[in-house]
């Protein structure tokens, strides 16, 4: 049984909450939130030992690791005072604020050999694992461009400003929706180094931006389009989706569906020449306890599996978001 | 609970195995009168209940259904509620407070915000009453003799270890909306548990129950297991696997499965619709005959 408690019971950190209460392995020690109605719901109905300082919470359960889904400006402070006790930790993404912040935590989180995971967890859904697999193996050939894209109907008309609207607390469509695609691409094509201009445009919000355009560039000098918008209400809910074309073929996939089109016919089995359409019950794994998508239950059971000393840490690392967050840095600088 | 249910995600752009898909269908159901002609071919067909999530344009169906009442006469909705998107957007965009304050009917949730800390187990109870009716207004007039609460929201409170919760909905449903209180899950047998943990006996409870074992957590062999050995109304979902699956390879299995009293489908074309209850009719009888 590891030992896990939960810092910051929003959205993220409830569904969290539920799949730790569900998984055979895990005893959930405690969960601090400032919001008292949270608190007092899951103490109430839910039998956790509540806190609404969560330093408290760390003296009195002594967890072995650590789930953080507080706002992402207090990330730096929380995750760093967690690594100096030696506790395991799971943050959500994005990782950090400031990217000096989260190249410490990184060098921190070597050097005390703690097990550490970033929530970005389009990398445990199946069309996505089965992409990175062929474009790893060169089916694709030489990579020519990519385009990675996300819509949703977050802010579809102006509305009261909470922190998500404060660029200063991890707010906007940048942080919020854009790391995932991000992430993604450095995951699938390769790291992103250049921005070579990016446009961070408010459609409703006022403070911070709606949509994120920019061109972007790979160390290994592939070039690529991002194009994200939470503010386009034809998409019921997040939708991304990563194109890759090459010389042998082209890739379109999205968290449902991967679509592979191959040139010729010596291409890898089962896949033929032309078009091929596979979906996500191809490729998805069972999971113990589903909530939202397999790849909630996958990458939780994954760091605990971690802990357990079954499988390596090298599934969103602290390493990976904190390359994330500096793209991020690149995109606000070379905004236009 | 009739034999065949028909389901709306196809008029929803829900579909759990391809985003294109979804987008296509959105295009399809544009129209409320295109949704219910759909409704009328299941309809033609023998399917009389239509079990569909509490989307704002449930209403509009419901007011044509309204009506015409001598048409809809025998037609019967399980809603299914929350629909959950509307809650998850509201809460990325405003917290888990402000969604509350913005959907929480009248002055309730303000007032006990002022009224400070004090809060007694109560008034939760009372403020997911007040939002089961608010989900339940759509449907004033028309017959809904089963209510479900969505699959995220029972996994949710499920994982969160909120048994007692789910007995209050229970008991208001029964209570409140003269219905049975049923329940969608991705994780059947572990729900059955629960809700016997609470003395909750033979439960409604709708799943994924599919040959491909998709979305069945904890395994296949366990949902069969549960199915054989225990006492549940089980109505078996995505048993096309979101498409994957022969259609009469798919339909066989569920079929034949002990203690599955319904089959829950979606389709958009006369075509599909009439081949699937076709199907399930025909291993139907197979079954009675052996």
């Amino acid at each position: 049984m590891t030992r896990v408690a939960l810092i910051g019971a929003g959205k993220m950190g409830i569904s969290h909450l539920a799949i730790l209460g569900a998984h055979p392995d895990v005893k959930v020690v405690g969960v601090a939130d400032t919001s008292k109605i949270v608190t007092d719901v899951l103490e109430k109905y839910g039998q956790f030992e509540c806190f609404a300082d969560y330093k408290k919470m760390l003296d009195k359960t002594n967890p072995e690791a650590v789930f953080v889904a507080a706002p992402t400006k207090f990330h730096g402070s929380i995750v760093k005072e967690l690594l100096q006790k030696g506790i395991h930790v799971f943050v959500e993404k994005p990782f950090c604020l400031n990217v000096n912040e989260g190249a410490e935590l990184v060098q921190l989180a070597k050097l005390k050999g703690t097990v550490n995971q970033v929530g970005y967890h389009n990398k445990f859904i199946g069309t996505f694992e089965e992409a990175k697999k062929l474009i790893s193996s060169g089916a694709l050939g030489d990579i020519q461009h990519f385009v990675g894209e996300a819509y949703g109907p977050v802010v579809v008309r102006k509305k009261a400003e909470t922190w998500r609207s404060k660029p200063e607390e991890g707010g906007g469509c940048l942080l919020d929706y854009a790391s995932h695609v991000i992430d993604l691409l450095n995951y699938l094509v390769a790291p992103i180094n250049k921005v070579h201009g990016a446009l961070l445009k408010s459609i409703y919000s006022g403070n911070v931006e709606d949509a994120v355009y920019a061109l972007l560039e790979t160390d290994n000098k592939l070039s690529g389009v991002l194009s994200v918008n939470w503010s386009d209400e034809t998409y019921r809910k997040m939708s991304t989706t990563v194109t890759v074309i090459g010389d042998k073929g082209k890739i379109i996939v999205d968290a449902t569906e991967m679509k592979i089109y191959f040139k010729e016919a010596n291409c890898p089995a089962p896949y033929t020449k032309g078009w091929n359409v596979k979906h996500i019950n191809d490729f998805a794994e069972e999971v113990a306890f589903y909530l939202r998508g397999e790849e909630y239950s996958a990458q939780v059971d994954y760091f605990i599996k971690a802990i357990e000393g079954k499988v390596p840490n090298n599934k969103n690392t602290f390493e990976t978001a904190w390359l994330t967050d500096s793209v991020i840095e690149k995109i606000k600088n070379n905004k236009n | 609970m009739d034999r065949i249910l028909f389901g709306d995600n196809q008029f929803f752009g829900v579909n759990h195995v391809s985003d294109e898909k979804s987008r296509a269908q959105m295009m399809k159901f544009k129209e409320e009168k295109t949704i219910l002609r759909t409704l009328d071919i299941a309809i033609d067909e023998g399917v009389n209940t239509f079990m569909c999530t509490t989307h704002d344009r449930i209403g509009n169906i419901c007011d044509l259904i309204r009506q015409n009442p001598e048409q809809y006469k025998n037609f019967k909705i399980y809603p299914c509620m929350p629909y959950a998107h509307k809650y998850a957007n509201a809460v990325t965009e405003l917290g888990i407070v402000g969604t509350l304050k913005e959907y929480v009917p009248g002055n309730f949730f303000g007032s006990l915000f002022k009224g400070g800390i004090a809060f007694v187990s109560k008034d939760y109870m009372s403020m997911m009453e007040l939002l089961i009716d608010a989900e339940m207004k759509m449907f004033k007039g028309i017959n809904t003799p089963v209510i479900f609460i969505q699959n995220v929201l029972t996994d949710l409170l499920m994982g969160l270890g909120m048994k007692e919760v789910l007995k209050s909905y229970h008991e208001y449903i029964i209570k409140k909306h003269n219905a049975e209180p049923a329940y969608i899950t991705m994780n059947m047998p572990m729900l059955l548990d629960m809700l016997e943990s609470v003395g909750i006996k033979n439960p409604i409870i709708c799943s994924s129950i599919n040959v491909d074992g998709f979305r069945m957590s904890g395994g296949k062999a366990l949902y069969e297991h549960t199915l054989k050995t225990r006492e549940v109304r089980a109505i078996a979902m995505q048993v096309l696997s979101g498409g994957a699956t022969p259609v009469k390879q798919a339909i066989e299995y569920v079929c034949t499965l002990p203690n599955v009293e319904s089959i829950l489908f979606g389709a958009s074309s006369r075509g599909n619709i009439h081949e699937t209850v076709s199907l399930i009719r025909q291993f139907d009888a197979q079954k009675q005959l052996s």
